[in-house]
């Protein structure tokens, strides 16, 4: 019997289990894009069934760090730009909880690139959620490293001299096997995508364009936004790399020209998790690590019978 | 001299197989009876260059390298980069044989490659051996080797011919030889140690020296490990089943040992993308319900600063080794240090809240990492695992029954969902993860996936259900509520059967040695060699490093009139925590320190001892360095 009931319990689940009691009404800046990212995130839990407890929500710092305030499940809000390296762990010793983990792009994108890199490049099976508004929010301003070259902050008074950098491809390019870019100002896409990142058996990375009211004002609403996967102006395979990429690097580009590709823009459901390749090569147990530790009829090693013959 | 002990020095470049051949010499010596303790001293490089092994092997107790040394085999070093004299490092080639020689006792065997080395390149080395009484073979060992099978077997060769001198039976030799090496060597290499032997044998005077293997036996089984060993071992003892780390000298060891065993016991180890990774994956993975670490050596800890933060103010279990080398920045990277006392005790912002142990031998090593874990996953706070390249990589004989324990896989304080159902709430079905008022300040924990067990795990101040909040009356609750946690531990600790403070020399003692960490053997042999000579000393080597141990240290100083503190760094890190935590005895303590890259010998403290506090002088060498008490 599993010491975690909650796993896999497959009970009805309502979008308010989601809504803790204390703190119900978000407190972020009214229009903020964040609102966005916690109605979808709700709405996809909701319809895959998933109950608070059987998920384990990590968070960065910033903006997006008070996600776990207003999202009730287990949360682990840890610090700045280190929510992927936490949360990958906590799936390698438990993968039967759902691990999603979410930060803003200064928190991703900058603090936590290195991290970023490597969760993709490894392929966990997990769901990241990047609130990305071009900007630091929290701290009031700064460029940020997808701010648009020029950007004028406090810590850039001349406009930033650096190009912004591409999420989408950087991604790809570290391996995420399932990458998409949906809106705030989308909710119905922003779930499904949700709901897909979720569902997928490796490392699902959503850029998940959040405007910023307050700080960056300049900047568009993220509208009219443009499902490329839909519109008949775009034709490309999602499931071809080359395609991909060349899709990607289209849409970074547009978006500093005003325009909004959204949309599902790389899938590769063939690639192993994980998970799946350290359990191919022995070097993951198959049942979770943390069920042992709740096994009592669990028959521990010796290092005296294991190890240490080769030092008589 | 009189020598009951040989201390035997394979010298040779990196990759000259010295130490696999000092290894399987060690163990055959353990085997037939000896105790045996190994220094190992190489430089920061890939091939080539300098490097040594020591073995000393005694019917007594072992507990240091020793002073010097008395039997070198200097293999010469088949890849020496710059073998031009006047090169920038000089003739490296010839170093296996002329580095050496300043250590060599009176008295003393040389055995060299006389294929690879010329010993008429060194500046009066015939004069020197004559001044020193040292017996001199030079043997072709690349030629047999040559001849047997392959030039690279000439350790074997000089195994052999040590055997003949030291009058060690081949009997040991060949049984290690045959269960480390694969059968298509394995013959060669018994051909060479046999023709070397018997060559040396009949064609030398064998007893023309002094220098011979003692005989010695053991009342129980005996195992031949490291600081490193230990404390894997002692971690797969514990129930630790996960290991996140990133590759750093000396820390690898321990890091490489538990990736090596971990599949077998059906546990997790990730190499990953940096230290702050590292560090993070053990709290992630301890937050998920297993028993986790990480670690590095000074460098890479310093990445750990902010994870560490995070695991004490989330009160997450944690375990994190420290394997201290030369400093500060890259500093000596294969060198022993004792520096990063200080880094470890206060890296991180904030009140820190952690434990440390500096465990003074290979089985203190066993025995303590055990009781961080203990203390980790009992009162949900990181505990650290201080040591350093010479603990991490001497080896020694330990007896096995030292490891003969049951394991502990107990996640400490953690609740069951069983026992979380009967647990307190908040209104919306958050479990009180954090709450105010519990005994010994430890609020249990749940797992990720338990039913009704949710919570917030945060870095910022939070209520008790994880909540951020910043009230003062809540910041102070819980900040007082994570300080008792420390009180706690220090009575848990002090009630313990044994403690983590190991005493030596009479109880009645006129002065004192202190030290920490892995100085511990080196001191206690200083102790017996003044007491011999008719000093009366005592030693207290201190492992517990936070919290740390009034109590036993106030009393330990009050029963004697001065104390000589020894450590291996420069600013005397140990004495000023003795000083910071007991808050007096500035007039009381001296320091003896030494930062050059190398361990203490016994020597070292004997002549700073009798120098510094018994005849008042000033210490002329350049090994140690004497820093005065306050006043003085």
């Amino acid at each position: 019997m599993s010491a975690f009931s909650a796993i896999g319990e497959g009970r009805e689940v309502d979008q308010n289990d989601y809504t803790p009691e204390l703190e119900p009404q978000a407190t972020w800046c009214p229009g903020c894009g964040d609102f966005g990212v916690l109605k979808a995130l709700k709405g996809a839990a909701q319809e895959l069934g998933k109950s608070p407890e059987e998920m384990l929500l990590t968070t960065g710092i910033g903006c997006s760090g008070k996600l776990n305030s207003y999202f009730d499940s287990y949360g682990f809000h840890t610090i700045h730009g280190r929510s992927l390296p936490v949360a990958r762990a906590a799936k390698l010793a438990n993968p039967g909880v759902e691990v999603i983990a979410a930060g803003g792009d200064g928190d991703g994108y900058g603090i936590g690139g290195n991290h970023f890199m490597h969760t993709a490049r490894e392929n966990h099976d997990m769901t990241y959620i990047v609130f990305n508004n071009e900007i630091f929010g929290l701290t009031k301003g700064q460029t940020s490293p997808t701010s648009p070259k020029g950007h004028k902050s406090k810590t850039q008074p001349h406009g930033s001299a650096k190009e912004p950098l591409r999420p989408l491809s950087l991604s790809l390019t570290s391996g995420s096997s399932y990458i998409a870019r949906t809106a705030a100002v989308n909710p119905n896409q922003a779930k499904e995508i949700i709901v897909e990142a979720m569902e997928h058996d490796g490392f699902a990375h959503i850029d998940f364009l959040t405007q910023c009211p307050t700080w960056n004002k300049d900047a568009r609403q993220y509208v009219p936004y443009i499902d490329v996967n839909e519109s008949d102006d775009y034709d490309f395979d999602p499931t071809d790399r080359r395609e991909a990429a060349d899709m990607m690097a289209e849409t970074e580009q547009a978006l500093h020209e005003g325009k909004v590709l959204t949309g599902r823009f790389y899938v590769d459901n063939d690639r192993p998790s994980y998970g799946e390749e350290k359990r191919a090569i022995g070097e993951m147990p198959e049942e979770p690590l943390a069920e042992r530790y709740f096994d009592d009829s669990y028959e521990w090693e010796r290092s005296a019978d294991l190890f240490l013959d080769k030092h008589k | 001299m009189t020598d009951n002990e040989l201390i035997w020095r394979i010298a040779g470049g990196s990759g000259d197989g010295i130490a696999s051949t000092s290894q399987n010499f060690a163990k055959a010596l353990m085997r037939s009876g000896l105790n045996v303790f190994t220094h190992r001293h190489y430089p920061s490089r890939i091939r080539g260059g300098h490097t040594y092994t020591e073995i000393r092997a005694s019917a007594d107790p072992v507990k240091s390298r020793g002073d010097g040394y008395n039997f070198l085999l200097a293999l010469g070093d088949s890849f020496a980069r710059n073998p031009k004299e006047g090169s920038v490092y000089g003739n490296e080639e010839i170093k296996p044989l002329s580095e050496n020689l300043d250590e060599l006792r009176e008295g003393g065997v040389i055995i060299y490659d006389s294929g690879l080395l010329d010993a008429s390149e060194i500046e009066n080395f015939d004069e020197r051996v004559e001044e020193n009484n040292w017996h001199v073979y030079d043997l072709d060992l690349r030629t047999m080797a040559r001849e047997q099978g392959r030039e690279v077997m000439r350790n074997t060769a000089g195994v052999g011919a040590t055997c003949a001198l030291a009058g060690i039976e081949l009997e040991w030799i060949e049984e290690l030889m045959t269960e480390a090496m694969p059968e298509k060597i394995l013959e060669p290499n018994l051909e060479i140690l046999h023709n070397a032997h018997d060559m040396v044998d009949e064609e030398y005077d064998v007893d023309a020296h002094d220098v011979k293997i003692p005989e010695g036996s053991h009342d129980e089984e005996q195992v031949l490990l490291s600081g490193s060993d230990s404390i894997a071992y002692g971690s797969l003892d514990e129930g630790c089943r996960f290991i996140a780390g990133y590759p750093m000298t000396p820390w690898t060891e321990v890091f490489t040992i538990m990736s090596q065993n971990l599949p077998e016991v059906g546990g997790i180890s990730e190499q990953v993308e940096d230290e702050i990774a590292a560090a993070a994956l053990a709290v992630g993975a301890s937050h998920a319900g297993t028993k986790a670490m990480s670690g590095s050596s000074g460098g890479g800890f310093a990445l750990m600063s902010e994870p560490l933060g995070l695991a004490e103010m989330t009160e997450t279990p944690v375990v994190l080794i420290e394997a201290m080398r030369a400093g500060p920045s890259t500093g000596l990277p294969t060198k022993p240090e004792q520096a990063d006392l200080e880094h470890v005790l206060y890296t991180s912002q904030g009140d820190s809240q952690r434990v440390v142990f500096a465990p003074g031998t290979v089985a203190e090593a066993y025995t303590q990492t055990r009781r961080a874990f203990q203390i980790a996953y009992e009162y949900q706070i990181p505990a650290i695992v201080l040591y350093d390249q010479k603990l991490g990589g001497e080896l020694m004989n330990v007896p096995a029954s030292v490891f003969d324990e049951e394991p502990n896989p107990s996640l400490g304080s953690t609740l069951t969902e069983d026992e979380l159902a009967e647990a307190p709430h908040d209104e919306s079905g958050k479990y009180s993860r954090f709450q105010h008022d519990v005994e010994d300040g430890v609020s249990p924990r749940s797992i990720p996936g338990q039913k009704g067990g949710r919570f917030l795990a945060t870095g910022n101040e939070h209520t008790p259900e994880g909540h951020i909040e910043e009230s003062p009356e809540n910041r102070v609750a819980q900040m007082d509520r994570r300080t008792q946690k420390l009180e706690a531990i220090s009575a848990d600790l002090s009630s313990q059967d044994e403690t983590h403070q190991t005493y030596h020399g009479p109880d009645e003692a006129e002065y004192g040695l202190m030290t920490f960490g892995s100085s511990q053997g080196t001191v206690e042999e200083a102790v017996d060699r003044l007491n011999d000579q008719g000093y009366s000393v005592k030693s207290l080597g201190v492992s517990d490093m936070a919290p740390y141990p009034k109590d036993e240290v106030s009393e330990f100083i009050e029963s004697v009139d001065e104390v000589l503190v020894v450590e291996m760094n420069a600013s005397a890190q140990f004495r000023g925590l003795t000083q910071k935590e007991l808050g007096q005895y500035g007039e009381k303590l001296s320091s003896l320190l030494k930062y050059n890259g190398n361990p203490f010998e016994p020597a070292d403290i004997v002549e700073g001892f009798v120098t510094t506090i018994v005849e008042d002088e000033e210490l002329t060498g350049i090994e140690t360095k004497f820093v005065p008490a306050a006043g003085d």
